[in-house]
């Protein structure tokens, strides 16, 4: 890549910083050169995050319909696997898979939920309501 | 209490820990291709049934920790490296090493870092920083693909290093100590042993998913997507294949560009034609992966979506591989004089 060549697309990391790429200058010999972003990388960027926005939406239609408790849908809107999860919260896998039963969930001690609303950063209350919390992320 | 510290922008972040680090403690001749070329950074993995983000899993560089291991080793420098179960015991020792004067590198995750546009924060837990200081209650961070050093809370700090999920860093912190003059003949053992040690990464290890074979057996499978998993999970995976090769760290060309750029910095401690020649094959290379992210996105915008679409796509890995290929094959076949 020459150095005339390294694109400048604005995207969104170009509003925080620009990264450092390296290309060839006239002669041939490598310098390095600032970019703002690539149009190509931020269409992949986008396609990632469209596919997080459905995975919610799907977990959502779930909880409503009562086939999982709300935790699924914070552990989608932050990204989570259960490992993730298990991990931050210092359950084990078993139990987060056991708290996503609606029917466990409704049954968990104040304390327990604590540790699920810290990491998902809303109150308690909060994690009953699954709806409002996506522009939050 | 505050280091004298030079925060310096790179384009990968272990490298750049690496480099700032080592100039902190008086190592002027490491530059960010150099780091990366003795550390055998270069590398391709597609592990088919590793899931990273509910994507597959590639990999165009070797594993998060190795390029600062091998680089200081190859000078002969100490690493102290350390991790933690307790939090207060990881804040305690980040600032006993900041009261000795030690600049620490520290493994965070990504996810919860302030300072990252939203749109980058995923649970990547192998990103690296440099803490060089205190002030008003705040941590002095330099981050290297940031373009001026910013600040943490104690925290913020906290909770990135005690990121979760794979690869969790676990507080880990690590700095250099060095044990003599570095020299040129130092560099000059370290650039050859860390060509060969590629070498043996790209064209050697067995099985079909690493090096060079992992390109070929990628471009092979991809041209199975559009039956084998349908429109739309294909234009996922190639997405990530391109965020993987593209996204901050990597240079540009999937750390192509980076090691084209080692190459010619070699041939100042190696006066040999080849290297020159192979460094240009290698920006060659970059462009290539370059090209084909461009016919990948066209697939994951939807433009394209033919079979022909994708054999294309999937040709464009096969020419890759066949032509780092024969950059490995006749970097191995310099003989090494000096």
């Amino acid at each position: 890549m020459k150095k005339e060549e390294v694109p400048q697309d604005p995207g969104s990391l170009g509003k925080v910083t620009k990264e450092l790429c390296y290309a060839t200058d006239d002669t041939g010999k490598y310098t390095t050169e600032l970019s703002q972003g690539w149009e190509v990388k931020m269409g992949a960027l986008d396609v990632a995050w469209q596919d997080i926005a459905e995975r919610v939406a799907a977990a959502k239609e779930k909880v409503m319909r009562r086939q999982a408790s709300p935790l699924l849908y914070f552990m989608e809107l932050k990204l989570m696997d259960v490992a993730v999860l298990a991990g931050y919260t210092g359950f084990w896998k078993w139990q987060v898979r056991r708290h996503l039963r609606p029917a466990v969930f409704s049954k968990l001690s104040e304390r327990k939920l604590r540790r699920y609303a810290e990491i998902f950063e809303v109150s308690i209350s909060d994690l009953n309501s699954v709806s409002g919390h996506e522009d939050r992320v | 209490m505050k280091i004298e510290f030079e925060h310096i922008q790179a384009a990968h972040c272990e490298n750049g820990v690496t480099v700032s680090l080592l100039k902190n403690i008086g190592v002027q001749k490491i530059t960010e291709p150099l780091a990366f070329g003795i550390g055998s950074g270069l590398f391709f993995t597609y592990i088919p049934l590793l899931k990273v983000n509910k994507g597959p899993a590639f990999a165009f560089r070797t594993m998060p920790g190795l390029i600062f291991k091998r680089t200081c080793r190859a000078l002969d420098i100490t690493v102290r490296r350390k991790r933690f179960h307790r939090k207060e015991k990881a804040q305690a020792y980040l600032e006993d090493c900041l009261q000795a004067g030690h600049a620490v590198g520290c493994q965070v995750g990504v996810y919860f870092l302030p300072y990252f546009p939203k749109e980058y924060r995923f649970h990547f837990n192998a990103h690296n920083l440099i803490v060089y200081g205190k002030d008003q209650g705040r941590y002095l961070v330099s981050d290297p693909i940031m373009e001026h050093p910013t600040t943490l809370s104690d925290l913020e700090l906290e909770r990135v290093r005690f990121a979760r999920g794979v690869l969790s860093p676990r507080g880990q912190l690590y700095y250099p100590v060095a044990n003599g003059p570095i020299t040129d003949e130092l560099i000059r053992k370290g650039i050859r042993r860390g060509i060969k040690r590629n070498i043996g990464d790209m064209l050697h290890i067995p099985g079909p998913i690493a090096g060079v074979s992992g390109i070929r057996y990628t471009g092979r499978r991809i041209k199975k997507w559009r039956d084998s998993l349908g429109l739309k999970q294909a234009g996922l995976y190639l997405a990530q294949l391109v965020r993987m090769q593209e996204e901050i760290g990597t240079g540009g060309g999937g750390f192509r560009y980076i090691y084209a750029a080692f190459l010619q910095e070699a041939f100042a401690y190696y006066p040999d034609d080849v290297l020159m020649e192979i460094s240009s094959s290698f920006t060659r290379s970059g462009d290539l992966w370059r090209t084909a992210a461009v016919q990948a996105a066209g697939i994951y915008k939807g433009r394209l979506g033919s079979q022909a679409d994708f054999d294309q796509m999937g040709d464009y890995l096969l020419e890759i591989a066949e032509l780092e290929r024969q950059c490995f094959t006749s970097l191995s076949k310099i003989k090494w004089t000096v």
